[in-house]
């Protein structure tokens, strides 16, 4: 069975690959069961049991193997590609964490465990694991305490509003809006609307920083919160971002630090000395947990000392006599917002990598991812319209307007780097930058790898000036050429059916 | 850029045939050039009374989704049900086939806050710069 | 150790390309008096030192308990090809396929996840992955909200105390009224449901099997439930439904649940898998990302996220959901191994699941002072009621080797002698005649 139909991946020329549901023969099996010890046991009641089957595909264990180990081979990763997806932050990820993650002894402990009597002992191991994490996250960011539980940034963000919900409720205050910068991630103003609050919008001025005098206009005591990513999703740090932080404060309103970014300013500054009282953290972007195609991530919240009776519950405690506890005891807590302490697989992966980084090495992380986003930044700007020329942080963002002249897009210069083996840069966003180019290299990136993608950028650029169309046929080299996204979204198919 | 001369624009880039009581409703040639091919419509309930320049309908592209504001007050009459099945009649006929809805306006003093074809003109220029 | 690949000389060369002296320059934007007032972490440790610190707290987790503990999360079976695929970094080193062309495995193994899904629940449509069931309800929930245009959700108390604690949490600022009507002998109460149905209900949420472990056919409540405008949720495990009446046969609207059964470990609780199916009709009002099939310009398939206008980066503020992020690697895994389960591996799983717990009720019913609850059906997991505190035989049932259930006094008031008892697949018929023996010793 050869998965491309008889032709080979390098031409190009498949008809792409048959789903895993038109491989299907009757009577093939890829894993058994057995026979069962237990036997001569009273069927269940027909009218509790399900009329039609399940219309599961059958097949051998070889060519279930076989089926999702080609389909891996269609894929960019950080292992085959450099992956410049601007706020993503696609670093490398070190193996050793993922043997760690297999020890049996953390890979089958059921999350009930500790909450049975007489179980406190059971989990000591993953416990401690936790307490120490949040005691590592809140030196790192400067926050008083952290709850792990969060299951991805986005998650984050949702506990961090419902967190200030609760401190102003207790304060006797119902706040109406939070306010958000217009270049922050989706994310922010998504958050806060499933909290319950209004958004209000901040421009970005033509410094690339919100705009002050707009910001102190819609500043008021209805104002619960200010959402900032700092620096922002234009890879640009805020000199003023005290001031910000002092004005929210000035009206009672709480400061909230969208950590998508940190990776840039580990060691060289702290959300929780600026003044911020909610932090959330991507465990995947910063502390290099695998994207795992789209998760799972953790987006651990931490907090400043006036909102940490409201964390959720459980909390870790650590005893006298050095064992470690689940605390359920906080009556202000807002409760709980995942079913026990978080993705620990994934928390566990990022506590070793603190670990083995160290102080030294996390300040290192962001001094050389700076260093390459500004390389990037300097070699391209140029040959690429730059909004805000300014030094950068972790990222730097252009604009192919001057490409799009010549009917060169940014979604063209895309699929051209997707041609030659690049993943391409966030297009698009942030949605404040005509034809954005968000590209954020990170730090585990060599001057060679930084080297290659720069010249091809400078390749593309040049033809767009002299034969733009060889760059808006691209993709030729790939499996499938563009795809019609309009069909797909007029006339959704989105399953098999026989 | 089409943009015929007997009926009414609103700055939002809607547009209003009126005939006698009634008023057609749809998005100009301009809002779907730059929403691109269209892919999905959600129509106001027939009977819903919709206030002028409040939200009545949404309208998407692959990559964006933008709400459509009624251009007068009144009572949703009649919704064109083809667009649900063939949104691409929005991009093929926005002023026809591509109609949202019909209405029955309920005050004639609104009509003094439409343009009518020329100051639109000058209008989407003026954007366009 | 640190995995930054620059040389002295790199640094050199790409400081003087962007014309500055050095790093610190690059960071002149952060005020001095912003500099961390403390950055007290431990040094850098090898990876040789990394792995020995944490061997040892693995160690320090208790693995040798035969396992009696479910309450929604399940020990099972995992065939080593679920690790071995799911461990290809070219899957877990990716991330959300925004660009098509170069993420064509992914979107592919999404849209087959989807449709997996679909087929297990009986409905139509399925997103790519929530992060657990708990979330995965609070959406399915909000979705009823936005589509009735209505507030009042009636819960039902059979649903897992930890998902009905999350719902009242996420809701906290939010305007929702709640019901919970009771569970009686076991299944969701009929009468109390039908005397708080009413026409201002946007839905009903069940969970079936429920967390007594009872299985019921909730196909008459669901028709009552669709009178009065609202929407059906059902909260499932997905193995049962290897045997059980399917959401969509019974006309669930949408079903959700946790997914960890479905070939993921246990891990202390998490990354786990937030499944969710519904009517087609709803699919617009779905959170998270949906993956659909399409065609290039030279009409060969391929695979694209989809409908995407409902969510947080297009739509912010008005989003159906704030999720990004979702759980793909975990509905990978779920894809694999419901793809070597196959159609009779599925069943073979569930059967013995039912087999081996319908034993387990049979010998633990033998003992003296030990009452098996059987005023319903139960799938794998069931309650007993026994003669003392459940929490002090769970104690002693450690000492002898056994996580011998999880006592429902925890969540439960008046229900101290309680204990919900789960058997999968991997128990065998001398660990649960052990378990009885053990079990009839501590009492």
């Amino acid at each position: 069975m050869n998965p491309f139909d008889g032709s080979s991946r390098a031409t190009g020329k498949s008809r792409g690959m048959k789903l895993i549901f038109e491989k299907h023969r009757d009577g093939r099996r890829g894993f058994s069961y057995g026979l069962s010890d237990v036997s001569g046991t009273k069927p269940l009641a027909g009218k509790y049991c399900r009329a039609t089957e399940a219309r599961l595909p059958c097949l051998s264990e070889l060519d279930v193997v076989r089926h999702y180990t080609n389909l891996s081979r269609l894929n960019f990763s950080v292992d085959t590609n450099f992956y410049p997806l601007g706020s993503c932050t696609m670093k490398y990820n070190p193996k050793f964490t993922e043997r760690i993650a297999a020890f049996e002894g953390f890979l089958q402990l059921h999350p009930l465990l500790p909450q049975l009597s007489g179980g406190g002992m059971l989990a000591q191991g993953s416990l401690e694991v936790l307490y120490e994490s949040e005691k590592l996250l809140a030196e790192i960011t400067g926050m008083s305490a952290f709850t792990l539980q969060p299951l991805a940034g986005a998650h984050g963000e949702l506990t961090g509003v419902m967190l200030i919900a609760a401190y102003h409720k207790d304060q006797g205050l119902r706040r109406k809006y939070i306010i958000v910068p217009d270049s922050s991630h989706g994310t922010n103003p998504s958050s806060a609307a499933i909290a319950g609050y209004k958004v209000k919008v901040i421009p970005t001025g033509a410094d690339g920083y919100m705009d002050l005098e707009q910001y102190k206009k819609q500043l008021n005591n209805e104002v619960a919160a200010v959402m900032l990513t700092c620096p922002n999703t234009l890879g640009i740090f805020n000199p003023k971002i005290k001031e910000i932080t002092d004005l929210a404060h000035n009206v009672g309103a709480l400061m909230y630090y969208d950590g998508a970014n940190l990776n840039a300013i580990m060691g060289k500054c702290r959300p929780g000395d600026i003044g911020f009282d909610v932090v959330h953290l991507n465990l995947h972007k910063t502390f290099a947990t695998p994207h795992g195609g789209g998760g799972p991530g953790a987006g651990p919240v931490g907090v400043s000392k006036k909102l940490v009776e409201f964390l959720p519950i459980s909390r870790i405690i650590r005893r006298a006599d050095a064992t470690f506890a689940l605390d359920y005891n906080h009556p202000k807590s807002i409760g709980y917002i995942a079913p026990f302490y978080g993705n620990f697989g994934v928390i566990l992966k990022a506590y070793a990598y603190i670990l083995a980084l160290g102080k030294e090495g996390l300040i290192k992380v962001a001094e050389i991812a700076v260093l390459n986003a500004n390389y990037c930044q300097a070699r391209l700007k140029e040959y690429y319209d730059l909004p805000f020329d300014k030094t950068c942080m972790h990222e730097c963002v252009f604009s192919a307007s001057r490409q799009a002249k010549n009917g060169v897009h940014a979604l063209d210069i895309a699929k051209y780097l997707i041609d030659q083996g690049y993943h391409p840069p966030t297009i698009y966003f942030p949605l404040i930058v005509k034809e954005a180019l968000m590209i954020e290299p990170t730090e585990t990136e060599s001057k060679e790898s930084l080297d290659d993608f720069i010249d091809t950028m400078i390749k593309i650029a040049e033809l767009a000036k002299n034969n733009p169309s060889v760059v808006t046929q691209a993709p030729l080299n790939m499996p499938i050429k563009r795809l019609d996204e309009v069909r797909a979204a007029r006339q959704p198919d989105l399953r098999w059916k026989p | 850029m089409n943009i015929p001369k007997n009926i009414f624009y609103t700055k939002d880039h809607e547009w209003a045939r009126i005939e006698g009581k009634i008023a057609y409703v749809g998005i100009t040639d301009y809002a779907v050039h730059s929403l691109g091919d269209i892919t999905f419509v959600e129509l106001p309930k027939i009977g819903k009374e919709l206030k002028q320049s409040a939200y009545c309908a949404t309208v998407e592209s692959v990559k964006a989704a933008s709400d459509v504001f009624a251009p007068l007050s009144g009572k949703v009459l009649t919704v064109n049900t083809q667009l649900v099945t063939n949104p691409e009649l929005i991009n093929q006929s926005a002023y026809e086939k591509g109609y949202f809805f019909s209405m029955e306006f309920s005050n004639e003093a609104e009509k003094a806050n439409l343009m009518d074809a020329a100051s639109y003109q000058k209008y989407v220029e003026g954007i366009s710069k | 150790m640190n995995y930054i690949p620059h040389t002295p000389e790199d640094i050199k060369q790409m400081l003087s390309t962007i014309g500055v002296k050095s790093i610190d320059e690059l960071f002149k934007d952060i005020p001095v008096t912003l500099r961390p007032k403390s950055f007290n972490l431990p040094a850098s440790k090898s990876e040789f030192q990394v792995t020995q610190t944490l061997r040892k707290l693995a160690a320090k987790n208790a693995t040798g308990l035969v396992n009696f503990v479910g309450a929604g999360f399940y020990d099972h079976f995992i065939p080593a090809a679920v690790d071995a695929l799911t461990s290809r970094s070219e899957f877990y080193t990716a991330y959300t396929p925004y660009q098509p062309e170069c993420s064509l495995g992914w979107l592919q193994a999404i849209y087959e996840y989807q449709s997996i899904i679909c087929e297990l629940t009986g409905l139509d449509v399925s997103n790519a992955s929530l992060y657990d069931g708990g979330t995965a309800l609070f959406e399915a929930m909000m979705m009823a909200v936005r589509h009735t245009g209505r507030n009042k959700i009636i819960l039902d108390s059979g649903v897992n105390l930890i998902y009905r604690t999350m719902l009242y949490t996420y809701t906290s600022n939010l305007s929702i009224e709640f019901v919970e009507i009771p569970v009686v002998h076991g299944q969701s109460c009929r009468e109390e449901l039908f005397k708080f149905l009413d026409d201002k209900t946007a839905a009903v949420i069940f969970q079936n099997p429920n967390f007594f472990g009872a299985v019921d056919d909730h196909s008459d409540m669901v028709e009552r439930v669709h009178k009065f405008g609202a929407l059906a949720i059902a909260s499932v495990y997905p193995v049962s439904l290897g045997m059980l009446k399917t959401p969509g046969e019974m006309g669930f609207d949408i079903a959700t649940g946790e997914g960890q059964s479905l070939g993921i470990p246990l891990s202390f609780g998490g990354p786990y898998l937030g499944f969710m199916a519904a009517r087609s009709q709803l699919v617009r009002q779905m959170p998270g990302r949906i993956v659909g099939a399409t065609v290039d310009s030279d009409g060969k398939r391929g695979f694209v996220l989809t409908l995407q206008t409902r969510e947080q980066h297009i739509r912010r503020e008005k989003a159906t959901s704030n999720i990004c992020s979702n759980e793909a690697l975990c509905a990978l895994r779920a894809a694999v191994f419901m793809s070597l389960l196959g159609r009779e591996g599925f069943k073979e799983l569930a059967e013995h699941n039912y087999q081996k717990a319908e034993f387990a009720k049979e010998i633990l019913s033998r003992i003296n002072g030990v009452q098996v609850k059987r005023s319903s059906p139960t799938f794998n997991e069931f309650t007993v009621f026994l003669p003392r505190h459940a929490d002090e035989v769970v104690h002693r049932m450690i000492d002898k080797g056994f996580a011998c259930g999880f006592p429902l006094g925890r969540f439960y008031k008046g229900m101290d002698n309680y204990l919900l008892i789960a058997v999968t697949e991997k128990r065998t018929k001398e660990e649960i005649r052990r378990l009885a023996d053990s079990l009839e010793a501590v009492l």
